[in-house]
């Protein structure tokens, strides 16, 4: 959240003089009522915007009884922490999470590894048929056969219940491999000469020289494919029906429809043990339900602050090209 | 000389190869899925094999307007796809707006704020959207236990389990979604006006809402542009995501656009055929729309945009 404004701006001591120019201008009362309301509609998107996951923070935390009943709405009553532990009793959570975990852990290298290497070749020159070979790559941006097409193309290929079909999809992903070519093409021509007379092949460079400077823009990468690995939802939906393969997102996605009957279990398996479920920690449908949610959006809310600008400059570098 | 261009040659090659199996990997993955329109003119009945499967031709298409009821369902689908992408489309400036407004906050660090936290929502899966959504407005969430405490109502309000105002309702949360994050370059934009023109217009005199008009807005307008004519082009591409978490046995009539519809034919009904052959007409309108909007493009601005 600190420094993202620089990013946007590279030059944001001139931003803040020509804002200062702008202080000149006549303010009229009009004006003043403009400058009120801008405020007033911001804080309240911005509220609207931060509120939900806010409220199911303190909802998770807070007595479940009172949680149920939607008596939570500001501030967490008797807090506690017993549904964060309750929840991986709900057998296949933990399993999501490793199936998550793993496809954005080696789903995310690939990809980088991939757009790095692709990135980098198609600023080659002397490639053979290079441009036409660069077209046959972004293209494929602009169409695509539709999902059943490709539901039963993956089937044939037996990608289905498979968990390559989480990863050899989004390898070769045209939108980063033109993010990292772009880079490539802003980095001085005479390093790479260099090194060539040097005697180096293109793998030495690539590995030596492209790598090395080419890090800001592979962490951009690895965020983005990050987020839509760990987001990915609709290949779960249509390719997988091995409950050994379901993501987070999917199981999720079927708590939301069937959170009575977990907790129903989880609080027979509470009742097996000493201490009985006081009413605060007793699992209800709502708790359940909550508590998976921060789950899987903690990842996000964690790592987005502060990467923020690398979202905001691969954006950036995204728009120039495309 | 001639060995020298022959080794040139044989590096040209040597590169080609050395992305050819990404080039294979793409063919599979993107290209390949095409041949999936086959299974179109079929007639494809899991677990029976394609080649084994009779060949029908046409029978699909026609099929899809045989009889009134049959013409009647696709309407009402056709007529989600466009209410959907239309209130989108007639909204697609809103980003703009907001990132005018955005950017004459002078109070930096709220502004940065205000930046950080409307881009969030974007980061985050629609399936985690609808658990928000449900938990805020489902039947005993957040907003009904609020307004059942206010004494304002006596029993819950069915926010999600509703058939009315779908289009719209699905528009605010695409909104509440993309909006901060949508903005983004619209701002870069403003960031990248030459202060010359700020200058000017100070000299000539002009009103804060004089400069937006005449400065700013007119700056931003190639990116708007450029946007807007993609946005035509993805006209009949809703997605398919976000439809099928919200959609509920109440409010499948509205919310089943092109995408969900084809997908429900297919995973929920089996009809796997028919199912191809609607999308291979989507598919073919897309590209015949991104062209058409390619060319007017290069007609009225001179430049392509693909």
């Amino acid at each position: 959240m600190s420094d993202n404004a620089a990013e946007l701006a590279p030059h944001e001591p001139e931003r803040r003089s020509r804002l200062d120019k702008k202080m000149k201008f006549q303010v009229s009362t009009a004006d003043k009522w403009i400058t009120v309301l801008i405020y007033t509609l911001f804080s309240l998107f911005a509220f609207v915007c931060v509120y939900p996951f806010y409220s199911i923070i303190i909802n998770t935390i807070s007595a479940n009884d009172l949680s149920a009943r939607g008596e939570i709405v500001f501030y967490p009553k008797h807090i506690h922490f017993q549904n964060y532990l309750d929840v991986f009793k709900i057998p296949g959570l933990g399993h999501a999470a490793l199936v998550s975990l793993g496809r954005t852990l080696i789903g995310t290298s690939l990809t980088v590894g991939t757009s790095a290497f692709l990135g980098f070749m198609f600023t080659q020159e002397d490639m053979w048929k290079r441009k036409f070979w660069y077209r046959f790559t972004v293209i494929t941006m602009f169409f695509n056969a539709g999902i059943i097409p490709w539901y039963l193309t993956m089937k044939s290929l037996h990608l289905t219940n498979n968990f390559l079909a989480y990863i050899l999809p989004m390898m070769v992903a045209p939108f980063y491999i033109i993010l990292v070519k772009t880079f490539v093409e802003s980095t001085p021509k005479e390093l790479q000469q260099a090194a060539s007379i040097d005697g180096a092949g293109v793998m030495t460079l690539f590995f030596k020289i492209m790598l090395p400077i080419s890090k800001p823009i592979l962490a951009t990468v690895a965020i983005f494919a990050a987020v839509d690995q760990w987001n990915s939802f609709q290949d779960t939906l249509l390719l997988v029906t091995d409950s050994n393969l379901y993501s987070l997102q999917f199981i999720l996605y079927n708590y939301i429809n069937q959170a009575s009957s977990l907790s129903t279990m989880v609080n027979l398996q509470n009742a097996g043990s000493t201490a009985m479920a006081s009413l605060a920690t007793k699992q209800t449908t709502t708790s359940i339900r909550m508590t998976v949610t921060i789950i899987v959006v903690a990842p996000i809310l964690l790592v987005y602050p502060i990467f923020q600008r690398f979202f905001v400059k691969g954006i950036m570098i995204g728009a120039v090209k495309g | 000389m001639r060995t020298r261009s022959y080794s040139m040659r044989s590096m040209g090659i040597r590169k080609f190869l050395y992305i050819l199996p990404f080039m294979i990997m793409l063919g599979v993955f993107a290209y390949y899925p095409l041949y999936g329109w086959v299974y179109a003119f079929f007639d494809y009945m899991p677990p029976i094999p394609l080649s084994k499967s009779p060949f029908v031709g046409f029978k699909w298409f026609h099929s899809l307007v045989e009889n009134q009821v049959k013409v009647d369902q696709l309407l009402v689908i056709i007529k989600n796809t466009f209410g959907m992408s239309g209130l989108n489309l007639l909204f697609s400036w809103l980003p703009m707006i907001f990132a005018i407004f955005l950017t004459e906050i002078k109070a930096v660090r709220f502004r940065k704020f205000i930046q950080t936290v409307t881009t969030l929502p974007n980061f985050i899966s629609w399936v985690l959207v609808y658990s928000l959504a449900f938990s805020m407005f489902s039947s005993e969430g957040i907003v009904n236990g609020l307004l059942k405490q206010l004494g304002v109502i006596d029993s819950p309000i069915m926010f999600l389990q509703s058939s009315e105002h779908v289009w719209l309702t699905m528009w605010l949360w695409t909104t509440w979604k993309v909006l901060g994050w949508s903005a983004i370059l619209y701002i870069a934009a403003i960031m990248g006006i030459d202060d010359s023109l700020y200058e000017a217009a100070h000299v000539d005199g002009a009103t804060r809402m004089q400069v937006i008009r005449h400065v700013v807005l007119p700056s931003m307008l190639p990116t708007y542009f450029v946007l807007l004519m993609l946005q035509i082009a993805s006209f009949l591409n809703n997605g398919l995501e976000q439809y099928f978490v919200f959609q509920n046995a109440f409010n499948k009539d509205s919310i089943q656009v092109l995408d969900l519809y084809v997908y429900n034919l297919a995973m929920g009904g089996g009809s796997y055929s028919v199912s191809v052959a609607i999308s291979m007409l989507k598919s073919v309108i897309s590209v015949v729309l991104l062209f058409s909007v390619n060319g007017l493009s290069k007609l009225t601005r001179g430049e392509s945009i693909v």
